[in-house]
């Protein structure tokens, strides 16, 4: 199990080296620090100078290294944009999309998994018969245009929500949230649900295939010749023994939430990393490039580390190999 | 003469086929991609005007409804959109490059995880090992995101004279650059499997090239699952294309894939000008819902373990 755990940290290393990697080809190479600093119209003198003090002259290896430890602190230099710290620009967009991300998890796994439970108890009723359709279309529909679907009906035409922005936000030490404020929670409703219709279709499929297939196996019908319940079989054997590989699936879809996200903001103009990332790549933003990958970098070897220590952590089998 | 029609009689009683007729889902969605494949490559006859001539385009027939609601013009079934281009017309032409981008992108893919699956199953060692770990490291990241991240470089970098000259090719690439671990797993693990069967070591001690062997036997025995996995592919391509036209990354204005349509409807939506962008919205979603029908039946037809 050591090793297993071991061999985990090491592939995430291995992939956050390559994220930084990137980030500062990104940031030293397409961008240009001495300009970002001082702006085109400094002379030759001042440049070198610069140059000199930023380590510009030393070898690459050097650089990459002091990239590194100055990013390991946060520090991803002056968006060239805004002319604000690039750190101060991430954190005070990152409450913003964490929150759609959250709410749209809890949305997906809530709705996901009853639904896909119910449809593999009753795979041939004429109600999971058109939740099935539902869900195939829900996958196959992009993200932009079920949010466009939704401001069309509730706002263009119902009049009930407002279109673009978080409404009131509250801040809670240098983080704000929406969740505390009436207008908060409405503006979360259209971008949330258009973010998790992909992923409650997704879950729930997954969810019916497995069950299905594990109400098959043996120990259910042993479960059953025990004269346990139907509930008790359902939920304590079937469905506990189904939800493993949505362990997996829900984790990598969190990731491409965050992805999806994106999207998402620039349909509803929800102020996140998503818009400042758009923004970044119209302004050949280089710092701000650089940061959000090393971010989003750093976000998704988390995700995929805390999904295999839970697979370890739910999957007795997982311990021994 | 026989020989043809001998083989298109043995193509149309095999299994496949057998089974594809008892399939209504996979014979309906395979007909709607067929109709929209015909349209998307005869645009140019078939389209009712030419939405891309500029001396055909009149202002006055801009942002007209379509021919049902009150103020339509008949000639413009779908309606028409800011610049008075018939709505109709632009998604033949859009649904032409959405499919183009897809397809090319698919190809790539395979093209790079085909290849470097075959060397990483059939060299092993290092190589293998290296590949592979790129794969890891590549999977860790959504696909949406490595292509997001390709195109918006490309777009940081280069001029945008140059940018708007090779859009085309670099949605391409950026696509298929992000979609192609799941071919080179797929075929490697195929790969491991064929290279130790006696064929491939007969072929060995009768002095036959390891690439040759590669191409000419290894190859063709591994592209079942690949095929299955390309249909799938093809989906997920056109929605990503459509998801980057859509954040303005992909497909500029003038030379729209139906992501580039909806975009240019979406700043009129809230205006209630709806059909222009539902309407390229809907043929996008049929599109992707036919290829990804006809895909399930396929990865359910040819594989065993599932009936």
């Amino acid at each position: 199990m050591l090793s297993l755990v071991l061999r985990r940290l090491g592939s995430v290393l291995l992939v956050m080296l390559v994220v930084a990697g990137m980030s500062f080809l990104i940031f030293n190479y397409l961008g240009d620090p001495v300009n970002n600093i001082l702006g085109v119209n400094a002379t030759l003198d001042e440049r070198d100078a610069l140059r000199r003090t930023l380590g510009l002259d030393q070898p690459t290896w050097v650089q990459f290294w002091r990239f590194l430890e100055r990013a390991v602190v946060g520090d991803f230099g002056i968006s060239y944009r805004n002319r604000l710290p690039v750190l101060e620009l991430i954190l005070s967009r990152l409450p913003a999309t964490l929150e759609l991300v959250f709410c749209a998890t809890v949305l997906a796994l809530g709705l996901g998994i009853p639904i896909g439970v119910y449809c593999a108890l009753r795979p041939r009723g004429a109600v999971s018969r058109v939740l099935q359709i539902v869900a195939l279309v829900g996958i196959s529909i992009p993200q932009f245009l079920i949010g466009m679907l939704l401001i069309l009906i509730l706002s263009v035409e119902l009049r009930w929500l407002s279109a673009f922005g978080r409404g009131e936000v509250v801040q809670i030490g240098w983080w704000s949230t929406g969740l505390l404020t009436e207008s908060g929670r409405q503006a979360l409703i259209m971008p949330v649900i258009t973010l998790a219709v992909f992923q409650i279709s997704m879950i729930m499929r997954l969810v019916q295939g497995e069950m299905q297939e594990v109400m098959r196996a043996d120990f259910i019908k042993f479960a059953r010749a025990r004269g346990l319940s139907d509930r008790s079989v359902h939920l304590r054997h079937a469905l506990r023994n189904s939800l493993l590989p949505v362990v997996t699936v829900v984790g990598m879809q969190i990731g491409s939430l965050i992805a999806f996200a994106i999207v998402c903001e620039a349909v509803f103009q929800w102020p996140g990393l998503g818009l400042l990332i758009l923004q970044a790549i119209e302004y050949a933003d280089f710092p701000v490039m650089a940061a959000y990958l090393a971010f989003v970098g750093f976000g998704f070897a988390m995700i995929n580390l805390t999904v295999d220590m839970i697979y370890l952590f739910i999957d007795p089998r997982m311990r021994r190999a | 003469m026989t020989r043809p029609v001998s083989l298109l009689r043995r193509g149309l009683d095999s299994d496949l086929v057998w089974q594809f007729r008892q399939a209504p889902a996979a014979v309906l969605a395979a007909a709607v991609l067929l109709v929209m494949v015909v349209c998307a490559v005869a645009a140019p006859l078939i389209a009712p005007h030419t939405p891309f001539d500029p001396g055909s385009l009149n202002l006055m027939d801009s942002r007209l409804p379509p021919a049902w609601v009150e103020g339509g013009n008949p000639s413009y079934l779908l309606g028409t959109d800011e610049q008075g281009r018939d709505v109709l017309s632009t998604i033949f032409y859009g649904m032409r490059i959405s499919l183009a981008v897809g397809v090319a992108a698919v190809l790539l893919s395979v093209t790079i995880g085909v290849t470097l699956g075959l060397v990483a199953g059939w060299f092993g060692g290092w190589i293998d090992a290296l590949i592979m770990r790129m794969g890891d490291v590549q999977l860790s990241f959504p696909t949406i995101m490595i292509a997001f991240f390709i195109d918006g470089v490309a777009k940081a970098v280069m001029p945008p004279d140059l940018h708007q000259a090779t859009r085309f090719y670099v949605v391409i690439l950026a696509i298929g650059v992000a979609d192609w671990v799941q071919f080179a797993r797929t075929v490697r693990a195929a790969t491991l499997i064929e290279k130790n069967k006696d064929y491939a070591a007969a072929a060995r001690l009768s002095g036959v090239s390891s690439l040759r062997i590669l191409f000419t036997h290894v190859l063709p025995n591994t592209m079942g699952p690949v095929i299955i996995l390309a249909t799938l592919g093809l989906g997920v391509a056109i929605l990503t294309e459509a998801i980057l036209s859509f954040l303005g990354l992909g497909m500029p204005p003038t030379q729209p894939s139906l992501g580039a349509l909806i975009r240019v409807g979406n700043d009129l939506l809230l205006s209630g000008e709806w059909w222009i962008s539902m309407f390229p919205g809907l043929a996008l979603v049929l599109l992707v819902l036919s290829v990804n029908i006809f895909g399930d039946w396929l990865r359910h037809a040819l594989n065993p373990r599932l009936k």
